[in-house]
């Protein structure tokens, strides 16, 4: 396609793949942001790679610091932006970010129905599976057999919880402790934690060394 | 968001119905769990109305958002798992009504 200005591709992406017809209409719309300096295309790289950045790493940090240190697990219930941010994850003030925690009595798992909502400040991107329409659809109304799917079992005493994030919180899930992890490091205790665990599709073990 | 001028209408452990109404546009509540009976377990706040911030509009007065509690099997009558299963969803107050007298099953 020949170039007469310098914004017909503001943004760096895959040209591997034929472009979608509504990527045109994106491009024009990006170009006028641009044009007007209401949203610059330096602007939107910036945010791209902000979140590209952004890892369950992140995520693991807190985790770990709620098993080891109890001040800090209170805070985390109360107000995890702020406890995201002691951990040194930059935290946006909207929308509401909510630990859920899995204990003994109740395993949460988070899902939204409505188009993918998901804590991306504190564990990246979401997975591909977390946005298809299979397992948005399916969660909430028989979680226990998608559950089963990803390997988790959860026993039939134990409550489930489904989590809908409908409108503006961002839920992570607590995952209960696992046995054996007596005595390890924070660092340690985060080598422990997986995504799909922060989610609540899976639980945790200490592997088996 | 505070906004101290609109006090939120239900309390926690209330028992709520969703509304089953339409939506014209853009908006928040779920077409599965509309005309569901559910219990509110927390009143989160004063969030903007999407309904109006979808189309341009400022989404104020900020209204209020509440986690209401659904059994899995009040939502789904087929549900045959464990009957204490329970979707927790936001819900914003206009979307809610008092003392459901019924609960409009469906498969």
């Amino acid at each position: 396609m020949p170039h007469d200005h310098p914004h017909d591709h503001p943004v760096s992406r895959d040209h591997s793949e034929p472009r979608p017809a509504f990527a045109a209409l994106l491009d024009q719309v990006l170009k006028v942001l641009d044009d007007k300096d209401i949203l610059t295309t330096a602007q939107v790289t910036a945010q791209i790679e902000d979140m590209d950045g952004r890892t369950p790493t992140e995520g693991a940090k807190i985790i770990a610091r709620c098993w080891d240190d109890p001040d800090y697990l209170d805070l985390a219930r109360t107000d995890l932006q702020a406890a995201a941010g002691q951990v040194g994850i930059a935290m946006p003030a909207y929308p509401k970010f909510v630990l859920l925690d899995n204990t003994g009595d109740v395993h949460h798992v988070v899902v939204c129905t409505l188009c993918s909502c998901y804590p991306r400040p504190i564990l990246g991107p979401p997975p591909v599976w977390y946005k298809s329409r299979n397992y948005r659809a399916r969660v909430v109304v028989e979680p226990r057999d998608v559950l089963a799917e990803f390997g988790t079992t959860v026993p039939q005493d134990k409550k489930l919880q489904v989590v809908d994030s409908t409108a503006d919180c961002r839920y992570l899930v607590l995952p209960e402790r696992p046995a054996g992890s007596d005595g390890m490091t924070q660092e340690q205790l985060a080598g422990l934690v997986t995504r799909d665990s922060m989610i609540g599709v899976t639980r945790l073990n200490v592997p088996v060394t | 968001m505070q906004n101290p001028g609109c006090q939120p209408k239900f309390h926690v452990g209330q028992q709520v119905m969703i509304k089953d109404d339409a939506a014209l546009g853009h908006c928040r509540t779920p077409q599965y769990v509309r005309g569901a009976a559910g219990r509110i377990t927390s009143s989160i706040g004063h969030f903007r109305n999407p309904e109006d911030l979808a189309y341009g509009g400022s989404g104020l007065p900020a209204s209020p958002l509440y986690w209401v509690e659904i059994k899995l099997s009040d939502i789904w009558t087929s549900y045959s798992e464990d009957a204490t299963d329970s979707l927790l969803v936001e819900v914003f107050e206009h979307w809610l009504t008092h003392s459901p007298t019924h609960s409009d099953k469906r498969n």
